[in-house]
């Protein structure tokens, strides 16, 4: 019996998608229905289904965001779920979707479509049965190239930022780009840590990457950004996942998997 | 649909989208222009029995060089003197109108006129006299000649320039058209937004074999909201209570789509209900408590829609408990607050400095949106099921307030 699960913010919506399967796959067995994106991810992680279907405009956070956070806290030796996207009408999203052949279903979601999302789900479940020892590595890679894609949005690149600009009580402390160490967020701030200090700034890391030079800093967490040549080594765990460490600075960062590929020897 | 559109559109962006050029345009298409006016002039003077020696291809040949000559020099002194002018405003920073810099103005063009002329004028009988052999008398010596000229000259400036201006009326006139198509289709996104369209036909589709009564109800909301969205004129003024009816309807369809997630009470007294409104001003508000506040937070809340009267001002509010205006969710592009700057422009149009929109946090959490509009007397009571009255019956049309365009 397969499992799944269904993130989708509209009660009516998931109740239909959740009855359509019945009726189109009668194996499958809903393990959970959500209707927010961390709710997702942390049902997701508890239950592990091998298939998630996973709105993209959802509160909280968005099926994307869920889907990066469930790659990179997923525990190693089981595979990746399957994921499907869902989604009303976001034009990029869904050419990122073709481009990175990703599974998809727009909204509303005809009968046909569903039936064939189906049956391309049951195939890839199948081929990952004969070869047990997939790690995942593809699925891994392809999540990667999506975000990647979705990362940059159109049109023009806005310019590189020099100057961090952080205020704390009435003093604003100006941080050269150039002596940033690496870059952490932490809850609705981020923690921007040089060789002897650190700054909270009220700034998502989504706003800050594109400011960002990707070659001076790599993403290496969802939540992490380091500059590469801070980086002293890296050392992978069991779990897949890669722990740093780092020059001027005494703390380890942890790369997930998602950016593992980032540490290989030459 | 033009009526939908802010009513005044501004000028400087049509005038902008003019097709650059500098006043060298057209050139050599005034020359050709000019040797057909010189066929004519010269095909006059043989007819009338002018200078008789030598026939009509001599008259023609004096006539054409001559022609050529005041082309050439008063066009070109119009050009060179256009391009000092701009040169001076642009250094002086002050802009000129594309349709006035091309030319220096009437008190410019008059030394060109009178120069170019008798420069063109001896230029031409020169060329004219080496080619045929024959010396004709200076212009001083001439003054049938000058005056011929003169007003030859005078004439095809003034058919250029005027041909000049029509060419670019016209063209602003088709920037104004295209920027007015735009911006109403711009207003028309952001009101029939696709992910909300689709969002509500999935559900749609759900309801129909779970609850087809429910499913007719939403479908007969949808209609409406879909009516009042796409054939509704945004002129013209409506009752207050169609007002709410309409933000009912689209409150009735997302709280099908939320579920749960929304409360929503409206609150309109019935001495209210008839007072005359511009049709759709609250829907972009409502519009923007669900999206930016309600949708992004996992709990939903609730939203408020209630009108009053204060201090001789009737007073709209939309109340939410949502995110907040400060944080717009992430996720929803596309809005980039069009819905906020719509109700802005259309309050001014309306109701000028007596229109006001406010948009602030609340203490409590969430956002409180509010206009303030002079007090209309009400309208004539309707007959029910009427859903957009345009301006026939209303007392207190848009025109009779102030600053109404």
């Amino acid at each position: 019996m397969t499992t799944a699960l269904i993130a989708e913010d509209e009660p009516l919506l998931a109740a239909g998608l959740q009855a359509d399967l019945a009726a189109l796959w009668p194996a499958l067995r809903i393990v959970a229905v959500v209707g927010d994106g961390h709710g997702a991810c942390a049902q997701a992680l508890a239950l592990q289904p091998e298939v998630c279907f996973l709105d993209i405009r959802m509160p909280g956070q968005s099926g994307l965001d869920a889907a990066q956070a469930l790659a990179e806290d997923w525990p190693a030796g089981s595979p990746l779920p399957l994921l499907v996207f869902i989604t009303a009408y976001d034009q990029y999203a869904l050419q990122a979707f073709e481009t990175q052949a990703v599974d998809y279903l727009v909204k509303p979601v005809d009968g046909p479509r569903l039936a064939a999302c189906v049956v391309r789900l049951q195939r890839r479940l199948a081929e990952r049965q004969v070869s047990a020892a997939a790690t995942g590595e593809p699925a891994l890679a392809q999540l990667r190239a999506l975000l990647g894609s979705l990362g940059q949005p159109a049109g023009a690149a806005p310019p590189r930022l020099e100057l961090i600009q952080a205020s704390a009580g009435n003093t604003v402390h100006l941080v050269p780009v150039a002596e940033v160490v690496y870059v952490e967020a932490a809850d609705k701030y981020l923690r921007v840590v040089t060789a002897d200090r650190e700054h909270l700034i009220r700034l998502s890391l989504r706003e800050l990457l594109p400011q960002l030079d990707p070659r001076q800093f790599w993403q290496v967490h969802r939540g992490l950004v380091v500059r590469a040549t801070a980086i002293a080594t890296a050392q992978r765990d069991d779990s897949g996942k890669v722990v740093l460490s780092l020059r001027g600075r005494p703390e380890r960062l942890t790369a997930s998997r998602l950016y593992a590929h980032l540490f290989k020897g030459m | 649909m033009p009526q939908t559109l802010p009513s005044d559109l501004p000028a400087e962006p049509a005038a902008a989208a003019l097709p650059a050029g500098g006043p060298w345009q057209g050139f050599g298409g005034r020359g050709l222009k000019n040797q057909v006016l010189c066929l004519g002039v010269a095909l006059l003077i043989w007819l009338l029995g002018g200078p008789g020696h030598g026939g009509f291809l001599v008259v023609w040949l004096y006539s054409a060089a001559i022609g050529l000559g005041c082309w050439f020099f008063i066009d070109g002194s119009r050009i060179v003197l256009s391009l000092l002018l701009q040169r001076r405003q642009r250094a002086a920073g002050t802009q000129t109108q594309p349709a006035h810099s091309r030319w220096p103005g009437a008190l410019g063009m008059l030394p060109c006129i009178v120069l170019g002329t008798l420069a063109g004028y001896s230029a031409g009988t020169a060329l004219a006299d080496a080619l045929t052999g024959l010396r004709t008398p200076s212009l001083m010596q001439n003054s049938a000649a000058l005056i011929v000229c003169l007003l030859a000259a005078v004439g095809a400036t003034f058919y250029f320039y005027a041909n000049e201006r029509l060419h670019q009326e016209r063209a602003a006139a088709d920037a104004a058209r295209r920027l007015a198509t735009e911006s109403a289709l711009r207003l028309l996104q952001s009101q029939l937004e696709p992910h909300m369209l689709f969002n509500t036909l999935a559900n749609l589709r759900v309801l129909i074999a779970r609850d087809p009564a429910a499913a007719q109800a939403m479908l007969d909301r949808l209609i409406a909201f879909l009516r009042a969205t796409l054939g509704g004129s945004r002129s013209g003024l409506h009752p207050l209570a169609a007002e709410f009816d309409r933000v009912a309807d689209y409150l009735a369809l997302m709280a099908v789509r939320m579920g749960p997630r929304l409360a929503v009470q409206l609150d309109l007294p019935d001495a209210l209900r008839a007072l005359p409104v511009p049709p759709l001003l609250l829907q972009p508000l409502v519009e923007n408590a669900i999206r930016h506040g309600l949708e992004p937070q996992v709990a939903g809340g609730r939203i408020e829609v209630r009108a009053r009267v204060e201090g001789g001002l009737l007073v709209l509010e939309v109340l939410d408990d949502g995110s907040g205006p400060a944080s717009p969710s992430p996720g929803s592009p596309g809005d980039g607050g069009y819905g906020t700057a719509h109700v802005r422009e259309r309050l001014a149009a309306m109701y000028g400095a007596q229109g006001r929109f406010s948009l602030q946090a609340r203490a409590e959490g969430g956002t409180l949106a509010r206009i303030s509009l002079p007090l209309p007397a009400p309208a004539e009571p309707r007959t029910a099921g009427e859903t957009n009255p345009g301006l026939s019956t209303p007392r207190n049309t848009a025109a009779e307030h102030p600053g109404t365009q």
